[in-house]
């Protein structure tokens, strides 16, 4: 049991699960799933499907920061990919031809890698600071979105783009098997090769590493491109869920719900040390929190509010100096009172 | 080390500069040109300072603007204010400077103008805000504010929901997608409909929630209504855009948008239009950006020094999907 407890996605876990167990409160049917139009339908669907973009720009994000590093520009990054896709679609004769729709998915992933060796190049050859190398693009690339879209909103009419978000492959959401399929060989290059650990090495001492005979500065490179990379499959995904690419909203401040999605599963900012499984955990909280606001009808003017008191309980249970804070107040004689309502805020 | 830092910085500069005046080379027709000398030609000068270019309503409205300044033969100087009030008071600082013969100008936020609307004033310079108000006690900073009532679109997508179930039985469940949280066109969109439907307790709005004006919000905020209402008679969606995603959330609920849940948005953009006129969405609130027109008529007039009201309303309608169909080809926007 203690080994359960002690494990550190122990929390992350625990906080999933009350979330989604709370829904049954408000929404009888909340865990029924369906099959409906023959694909699978119910809020556990959603979750999954909505994840998914999240899901993979946070994993290129887990990488960055265990190198110690950050990258603000994965928002943007999506929003230039969808919109290229999305550009080259509109001026074919057949939207909906497969030829059409692999070569706009190929240019969307194109332009991301270009922006991700970008990034990579600015960090580790010329060593800016990761925070304002990055930066430069999260600015930059959205002017670049709305210069593709010309301010304007393109709609595709393509079945074939559009089943990369909104389609069922063997009544099961593709998205949701795109971005498994992604996880699952990040998780085998990174934990069965060296490759995780020389990554967690460079972030916890580049000098050392690098004297040890680690090329740091190709290793941080790649791991911005493949940032670059998950981005530009989740900006595909996030236009092809609505058909439309929007230079100025696709993926507006997704960087910020990624970063949380990372710490959430437990990897620390300051680099040296990731969890994969941990931001598949966390993405997944993030996304059920949306739902359960939307689906529970908390009034729009206090979801904000909600969302930053649930982020805060979860954050302060998982920190083991907050826990052990609150094993020893209770017998205190001060102030035992912050204790009980962040209990009641967890059970939210 | 340092110098390698230096040159990055310099570059992304570079590249970032590069890009910003790639973003706004297309939107300043017009600045600069003709400067100095204001009307000596008879001609009459309008200084004109537009938000931004951030979303197609807002491009169709400066071609608006710019293409009726042409027709009346009113010398046109527009600067684009990129979203920023610094960028806009600074245009308007230059426009006094010029001394052109009117100003006109769509806010970026509503607080802030006294100081510059009073240079104007001082200058002798008539003031006329479009699309969006200032909130200035003293109203002799302006001639008077062109634009639409958010309050009235409300009010019309509520007249017709009434009217529309004016003989079938109650109850008829209603779901809101609202605009961006504290907007003036989602406050005031939410309060004119209210105001229509309350009348009737049959109307009942079962769940309202933000779709922040976009259409992926709105797809996502909708599948979850779906989910949690299983009877939903109308939407309305305080935008196209989200009545757009949300047709893709109710068609995946294996529905029918426009005959099993009745949808009624605001805006009557192109892609609206065009699902307004297939028969997904069955009626639409017009929002108009052509207020060129009726801005340069307000320009001669101000400049003649007849009188005007403070407050115009922008010439708009209404659309159902018969009259969506036929406006559908000459559509500007």
């Amino acid at each position: 049991m203690s080994a359960v407890l002690k494990h550190r996605l122990f929390w992350p876990v625990a906080a999933l699960l009350v979330l989604l167990l709370s829904n049954l409160i408000f929404t009888p049917g909340f865990f029924n799933i369906e099959v409906r139009q023959s694909h699978l339908y119910g809020s556990l669907v959603d979750i999954l499907r909505l994840s998914a973009p999240l899901l993979l720009v946070a994993l290129g994000m887990t990488l960055v920061i265990a190198t110690g590093g950050i990258d603000l520009s994965v928002g943007s990054v999506m929003a230039v990919s969808g919109a290229l896709a999305c550009l080259y679609i509109v001026h074919q004769p057949d939207q909906g031809a497969p030829g059409t729709i692999i070569v706009a998915c190929l240019l969307g992933i194109a332009i991301a890698l270009v922006l991700g060796l970008w990034n990579g190049f600015l960090v580790s050859v010329i060593g800016l600071q990761p925070i304002i190398a990055t930066l430069i693009l999260m600015v930059a690339g959205r002017g670049l979105a709305q210069l593709i879209t010309e301010g304007q909103i393109i709609t595709v009419n393509s079945p074939g783009y559009r089943f990369l978000s909104a389609g069922y492959w063997l009544t099961f959401p593709f998205a949701v098997i795109l971005a498994a399929v992604v996880v699952a060989l990040t998780v085998v290059l990174t934990r069965r090769t060296a490759l995780g650990m020389l990554v967690e090495s460079v972030g916890g001492n580049p000098r050392a590493s690098r004297l040890a005979g680690v090329s740091s500065r190709t290793l941080i490179w790649g791991v911005y491109v493949f940032t670059g990379l998950c981005a530009g499959i989740a900006g595909l995904m996030a236009t092809a869920n609505v058909s439309s690419a929007d230079g100025n909203n696709t993926g507006y401040l997704i960087e910020l719900n990624a970063i949380l999605a990372v710490v959430i599963g437990g990897t620390s900012l300051a680099g040296g040390r990731f969890s994969i499984a941990g931001t598949v955990v966390g993405a997944l909280l993030i996304q059920t929190l949306d739902t359960t606001i939307y689906t529970t009808g908390i009034p729009a003017q206090t979801t904000q509010l909600f969302k930053a008191i649930v982020v805060i309980a979860i954050c302060l249970i998982q920190s083991p100096a907050f826990r052990a804070k609150l094993r020893r107040r209770p017998a205190a004689p001060v102030a035992p009172a912050p204790a009980a309502p962040s209990k009641a805020e967890v059970s939210l | 080390m340092l110098l390698r830092t230096r040159l990055a910085a310099a570059m992304s500069g570079i590249l970032l500069a590069a890009v910003v005046a790639g973003c706004g080379s297309g939107d300043d027709v017009g600045s600069g040109s003709g400067s100095g000398s204001a009307a000596d030609d008879g001609k009459i000068t309008l200084g004109f300072s537009q938000v931004g270019a951030e979303s197609g309503w807002r491009t169709a409205n400066t071609k608006s603007i710019q293409e009726s300044a042409a027709a009346a033969g009113i010398d046109l100087k527009f600067a684009d204010a990129q979203q920023q009030q610094a960028n806009q008071i600074k245009a308007i600082r230059s426009y006094i400077a010029q001394k052109v013969d009117v100003i006109a100008f769509s806010p970026v936020v509503e607080t802030g103008w006294d100081a510059v609307l009073q240079e104007a004033k001082a200058a002798n310079i008539p003031v006329i805000l479009t699309d969006r108000a200032v909130d200035s006690k003293d109203t002799s900073l302006y001639k008077s504010f062109l634009g639409s009532d958010f309050v009235v679109e409300g009010q019309k997508a509520g007249d017709w929901l009434v009217n529309e179930y004016k003989d079938k039985p109650g109850p008829v469940n209603i779901v809101v997608l609202e605009g961006t949280t504290g907007s003036a066109p989602a406050n005031d969109r939410k309060s004119g409909f209210d105001e229509k439907i309350k009348a009737d307790p049959k109307f009942k709005v079962i769940a309202s929630q933000t779709g922040e004006f976009t259409r992926a919000k709105g797809k996502e905020v909708m599948e979850a209504f779906l989910k949690a209402n299983p009877k939903i008679d109308v939407l309305y969606a305080h935008n196209d855009d989200m009545g757009l995603g949300a047709i893709e959330a109710i068609e995946a609920a294996g529905k029918k948008p426009g005959t099993d849940i009745k949808i009624i948005t605001v805006d009557a953009v192109h892609d609206g239009m065009q699902a307004l006129a297939d028969g997904k969405i069955n009626y639409i609130v017009e929002c108009s950006p052509l207020l060129g027109p009726q801005l340069m008529d307000l320009v001669k007039k101000v400049k003649a020094g007849e009188p005007v009201q403070q407050r115009i309303l922008t010439e708009e309608t209404t659309f159902t999907q018969a009259q969506a169909k036929e406006a559908l080809p000459t559509r500007k926007y």
